[in-house]
């Protein structure tokens, strides 16, 4: 007989041996080190917190594989190639919606009068998020050509205003995803194991697994499925980046005419890189639809989706995409360790002024702000710094 | 390998080797910016096999003729005619593929590359720089980087960085990226070198030394090079024919003696008092 406990214990293994790889340094001991303290991690959190922190931390761990995948993909864009891209939260809010628009049931009946969208197709969870990452590359490749010409600072404008324009479209466009108001109902992938009667396809014995879960504890497997997507890209956005592609990235980052007479494609490379950043951009948006359920387009503000997944990249260190990821999850930490912050001071606030609590929460972007100025001021290199050699063949 | 410095002395004073061929033909080259007229119907030949000097005064032209003719610049008008095929206005990476490779006056290395990587990223058909060859095949990737990393290595012996090969590029002596600009034409096969003042800013021991292997490369690699340099000195013994550019055209061309002696020579490029005292 399952307890609840064990249950939860074994679905933690997973994420708990990836946070273990993710934190150890890369030496020959990193796996057989991980494993077990991965297990005794993930049995230590399920039987000693109590199930409300418990809940918090996974619900804490899977927003933050959410920007860690953000991060990521700004990582190619910037910390690669050095494509100051301002616009994070257009091609997640793509991703979103898209994968959001192709699994959601069409509304029916009274539900259509309050519900409209251009179509909900029903499909498997998978085959959104494929959609939304392929949705990404289409429309980063068609931005990419008349905006890539630009440099820079100009870059970071026109891709503003692209992000600003994506979301402005999902505000005011009614009859695409239910703007203004929330699109509701994204289906959550494998929420049959929490259901008591089961998922049909499961055979009994592996259901006995999940008998003791009840809906509430689903944040649980999600859990296991994001840590999955962040592997499973970060291996392969790795395996591109440490390769002699990733070598032509850097080379055009530092010295784009010099790499044209090399021979380098530079304006094509460029693209690709773009477009492999947006992909993984549009993923994270797909995988924050399925865990939130209702979006709209409030949630793709610059200063969730843009500007913070630029502060984790520049803590975790441009051109690292372990730094990335690393810089993903401790930001996300100390954004909303922040908002326990912020409450904490509201008397003090109150002594000042009598409005200023009311504006506590503009607090929390005074000390973000303040961590990105000591980022570059102090470690402008990031926790973790950019590898000296990118192709990993050479280390060999 | 054997190192430049063995055969420079052994055959540092014969001429090299004149081909009838020209490899570069450029004709008529416009270039303006906005009044200014950098390229005003520039023509120039450089036959193969030969080490060609570029000389001229300060804002002849000579550098805006390298950019246009790599396709940093767009012509406005003129020919660029490289081994038979119109080469005018292509973009760079494909005029590198056609075998032109370029040094930049002030070296434009990858700075956030180590040395050894600046080199390996030079030769064109790699698996690995295709997205889904890196993904896919990282065997073939594997075995193509090793096998670059050996060449990387034999190039370096030969410019004499191998012992800097682990070292950011940007951690090089001016000098040094003198040198690692020379190493990275020589990653590739090329047909032809232009080089943009090999020797500026670069102190007499290390001058010669790259003098040496601009001269062995020519005789036994049967590259042609096309060099813009300030050093008289360097010109005259290394280079023949040269060619004059004064107010983005061609003066002369002829024989570094001749050159030097031509008085329409010494009246624009090395001014009215060399003249006078040449006369």
């Amino acid at each position: 007989m399952m307890t609840l406990a064990l249950t939860k214990a074994l679905l933690l293994i997973l994420p708990a041996v990836l946070l273990a790889l993710l934190v150890l340094p890369a030496r020959p001991w990193r796996l057989p080190v991980a494993i077990p303290a991965g297990v005794v991690l993930a049995f230590a959190a399920s039987h000693a917190l109590p199930s409300g922190i418990l809940a918090y931390v996974v619900s804490f761990a899977i927003m933050g594989s959410v920007y860690a995948l953000l991060s990521l993909g700004l990582n190619v864009q910037w910390g690669y190639t050095g494509h100051l891209n301002f616009g994070v939260a257009g091609f997640f809010a793509i991703g979103a919606f898209t994968s959001a628009l192709m699994t959601v049931e069409a509304p029916t009946g009274v539900a259509a009068q309050y519900t409209q969208m251009a179509f909900g197709l029903d499909l498997p969870f998978l085959v959104g998020v494929a959609t939304a990452a392929l949705v990404s590359a289409l429309l980063a490749f068609l931005v990419a050509i008349p905006v890539l010409r630009l440099r820079l600072d100009f870059l970071a404008i026109a891709t503003i205003g692209l992000a600003e324009i994506i979301r402005l479209i999902f505000q005011n466009e009614r009859w695409l995803a239910n703007g203004p108001q929330p699109l509701r109902g994204i289906p959550q992938p494998l929420h049959c194991l929490v259901q008591s009667q089961g998922c049909e396809w499961l055979p009994t014995w592996a259901m006995a697994l999940f008998e003791p879960l009840s809906a509430r504890d689903y944040p649980l497997i999600y859990l296991v499925i994001i840590t999955l997507f962040v592997a499973v890209l970060y291996l392969l956005v790795e395996r591109a980046c440490r390769s002699p592609w990733g070598r032509m990235l850097r080379a055009i980052r530092d010295e784009e005419s010099s790499a044209a007479m090399n021979g380098k494609p530079v304006t094509a490379v460029r693209i690709q890189s773009f477009v492999v950043g947006a992909v993984v951009m549009g993923i994270a948006g797909a995988l924050y639809a399925h865990y939130v359920v209702t979006i709209d387009y409030s949630h793709f503000h610059a200063l969730f989706a843009t500007f913070l997944v630029w502060v984790m990249l520049m803590l975790g260190g441009s051109g690292n995409n372990r730094g990335a990821v690393v810089g993903g999850f401790i930001v996300w930490g100390v954004w909303s360790g922040t908002a326990f912050l912020a409450n904490a001071i509201e008397p003090l606030l109150a002594l000042i002024a009598d409005d200023l609590p009311r504006r506590a929460a503009y607090f929390r972007w005074l000390l973000v702000a303040l961590l990105l100025a000591a980022i570059v001021l102090f470690r402008p290199q990031g926790l973790i710094r950019e590898e000296k050699r990118v192709s990993r063949y050479l280390g060999e | 390998m054997t190192t430049a410095a063995d055969d420079a002395e052994k055959g540092s004073n014969a001429s090299p080797p004149r081909g009838g061929t020209p490899l570069l033909d450029v004709t008529g080259l416009v270039r303006h910016f906005d009044s200014l007229r950098a390229l005003d119907g520039a023509d120039l030949t450089v036959d193969a096999g030969t080490i060609t000097g570029l000389i001229g005064p300060n804002g002849a032209g000579k550098t805006t003729l390298f950019n246009v003719i790599t396709g940093f610049h767009l012509a406005q008008a003129g020919r660029v005619v490289f081994d038979g095929h119109d080469i005018t206005n292509l973009p760079s990476h494909r005029i590198f593929r056609h075998g032109l490779c370029r040094t930049f006056q002030i070296p434009r290395e990858h700075q956030s590359l180590s040395v050894l990587e600046n080199l390996m990223l030079v030769p064109g058909g790699q698996r690995g720089e295709h997205l889904l060859g890196a993904l896919l095949r990282p065997g073939e990737v594997r075995r193509q980087e090793h096998a670059l990393r050996e060449r990387a290595l034999e190039v370096l012996e030969f410019v004499e960085l191998a012992h800097l090969h682990d070292e950011y590029a940007r951690n090089l002596s001016g000098g040094q990226k003198k040198l690692l600009e020379l190493a990275r034409t020589l990653m590739t096969e090329p047909r032809l070198v232009l080089l943009d003042e090999p020797g500026a800013g670069v102190n007499p021991t290390l001058m010669q030394r790259l003098t040496e292997n601009i001269r062995y490369l020519n005789r036994e690699r049967g590259i042609t090079f096309l060099v813009i340099e300030h050093d008289m000195d360097m010109v005259m013994s290394l280079c023949d024919p040269v060619v004059v550019m004064s107010e983005g055209r061609q003066l002369m061309t002829g024989a570094p003696e001749a050159v030097r002696r031509d008085p329409r020579v010494l009246e624009a490029y090395l001014g009215g008092q060399y003249a006078a005292a040449g006369g």
